[in-house]
């Protein structure tokens, strides 16, 4: 790997018999940079992110991720990396100061550490007595924001955020993308799956998948030069409609 | 006489010692054939209007009326007449498309065959999957089903709670288009939604936070309302540039904005000015220019300001 890279694809493929979810995709990211994995219902982000994940072997082509080779060493990688979904995050039934040290604990982090972590989450989220009520108690955007920092717990390489924003009103929704603005200027590279096209305008480069493939790669602004869209929705548009499956 | 009347209805849930407030003295009014939007984050109460509204549930106070009848006392009528797509998947998973929806037109009295030319824009994109149990069918094909079930008995009003989320821009895009040709079949439709984007695809909305409603126009009223200057950024650090502008005098406000941030200054402050200060600051590549609102910078200003909000006398009143 070198050092500019902290991900890198060439023709990776995965089949399950006769349907190929991911058929040779091929694309580097950069360290620090927010990197947008869009495509349709079925395009088969998820596929290949659980392959990026180090959680299903591909079946075909080369991966390298933080450095690992995602064939031999997909547990190093493991360690390497967050991630955080919109759906499954944090335990709603433990503190917020139980999940910290949860996670911290999994990561292999010591008493110390976590004890560290504690205190600069407190302090990044302005918690105060909060950090010892259960999670379930916090306000969804609250949640979104510490679930965030769960994921960055060991300091990652590479965080992966599933459809991170879905649902929280308009500035808490900002203050989130701050923070992950913050993360990719201390070098972290953030790799974002959404369907949502408005997100993908926060990535410094987005890649569309159509059917299994990479059918556009660049900067939002590329983008929506070379298809003649005002927007990403409209890019988007464009290139889904021409899909010929969809998640059924 | 209107579609939907909403007066001074309030609402609040009770758990344990703790008391949510899900809707706090919300009032609307909704015009026949309109394509209505109610537009808010989780947790703003759109669900619990449109269960109070569908007379799943009743308000602490005030009052509702749909198609003229009151929901307390005339649910029975109410029922027959509205359509109600809820925001969780609502069908049978172990019945087949077509078990499905025969089920929901015999609930109603009716059959497919009676009603075929209302929803037969909708369901014939599913149709060559009506032996397919529900629950195996995609998110969009989902959604189309549970529209054809909602439309099934010619249902005056249609409340449709957050028919597009989780669902891709393709589907999304097709769903409106769905609901457009609706409302030429004199429909009135109230739907709610999570995405700021879609309040432009409504005739009139109403933004909701909190169990209050902030305002309620028409895209152009609400946009055409916002009073502050409004300026865009960009720069190569664009994340410097939020810590730099946030400390600075004479902005109200900064947030990232996809590519480039949206700033509010104070009313007095010039662009020019502004752009020789900021390119002093550090950030020589700066990039300044004015743009108009969209309904997302004027739903995240009445959020920091109060005062300017519609319910804001109307609460004093009380």
């Amino acid at each position: 790997m070198s050092t500019n890279t902290v991900i890198s694809v060439k023709d990776l493929t995965k089949r399950f018999g006769s349907f190929t979810a991911v058929d040779h995709i091929t694309f580097d990211v950069k360290p620090g940079e927010i990197f947008g994995f869009l495509g349709a219902n079925g395009a088969g982000k998820t596929t290949a992110m659980r392959m990026l994940c180090g959680l299903s072997l591909p079946t075909a082509g080369e991966a390298t991720v933080a450095g690992f080779d995602l064939y031999r060493d997909a547990e190093k990688i493991k360690q390497k990396i967050g991630y955080m979904s919109q759906r499954f995050s944090l335990y709603e039934d433990l503190t917020i100061r139980e999940n910290i040290r949860f996670y911290g604990g999994i990561y292999g982090l010591s008493n110390q550490q976590i004890k560290d972590k504690t205190a600069e989450m407190t302090r990044n989220l302005k918690l105060g007595k909060e950090v010892d009520s259960l999670v379930k108690s916090l306000p969804l955007g609250w949640r979104q924001k510490l679930s965030f920092s769960v994921a960055m717990v060991h300091n990652p390489r590479i965080v992966f955020l599933d459809e991170p924003t879905g649902g929280v009103d308009p500035i808490t929704r900002r203050e989130f993308w701050t923070l992950i603005y913050e993360a990719a200027n201390k070098g972290t590279t953030v790799f974002v799956t959404t369907h949502y096209m408005d997100e993908a305008e926060y990535c410094n480069r987005v890649s569309i998948m159509v059917d299994g493939r990479i059918e556009a790669m660049g900067s939002p602004g590329e983008l929506k030069g070379k298809y003649e869209a005002d927007d990403m929705a409209d890019v988007f548009l464009k290139l889904a409609r021409g899909a010929k499956r969809s998640d059924n | 006489m209107k579609a939907v009347t909403v007066s001074n209805i309030r609402k609040s849930f009770k758990n344990g010692k703790a008391v949510t407030e899900a809707l706090r003295t919300v009032s609307l009014d909704v015009e026949q054939g309109e394509l209505f939007g109610i537009i808010g984050p989780d947790g703003s109460g759109k669900t619990t209007l449109f269960r109070i509204l569908t007379t799943l549930m009743l308000a602490d106070e005030g009052t509702a009326t749909v198609d003229g009848l009151e929901v307390v006392k005339d649910f029975r009528e109410i029922r027959k007449r509205v359509g109600y797509m809820p925001g969780r998947f609502s069908l049978y998973p172990d019945l087949s498309v077509e078990e499905n929806l025969t089920f929901f037109a015999t609930l109603f009295n009716t059959s497919i065959d009676e009603n075929y030319d209302l929803v037969k824009d909708i369901y014939s994109q599913i149709e060559r999957f009506k032996t397919r149990k529900a629950g195996a069918l995609s998110g969009g094909m989902k959604q189309k089903l549970a529209l054809s079930c909602a439309l099934i008995h010619r249902p005056t009003v249609l409340f449709l709670d957050e028919p597009t989320t989780g669902v891709d821009a393709v589907s999304r895009k097709e769903f409106w288009e769905l609901l457009r040709n609706l409302q030429r079949q004199k429909i009135t439709i109230v739907v709610s939604t999570p995405y700021m984007d879609e309040a432009g695809l409504c005739d009139r909305v109403a933004l909701m936070q909190q169990g209050s409603i902030l305002d309620i126009d028409s895209p152009q009223g609400i946009t055409g309302k916002f009073s502050r200057q409004l300026w865009s950024a960009r720069t190569e650090k664009m994340y410097d540039l939020i810590l730099s502008l946030r400390e600075m005098q004479g902005i109200v406000s900064c947030y990232p904005f996809g590519q480039v941030h949206h700033v509010v200054p104070e009313k007095d402050f010039n662009i020019t000015q502004a752009q020789d200060k900021i390119r002093a600051m550090g950030f020589p590549d700066i990039d300044l220019a004015p743009i108009a609102p969209t309904i997302e910078d004027c739903f995240m200003h009445l959020m920091n300001h109060p005062e300017n909000r519609m319910t804001a006398g109307r609460n004093n009143e009380h």
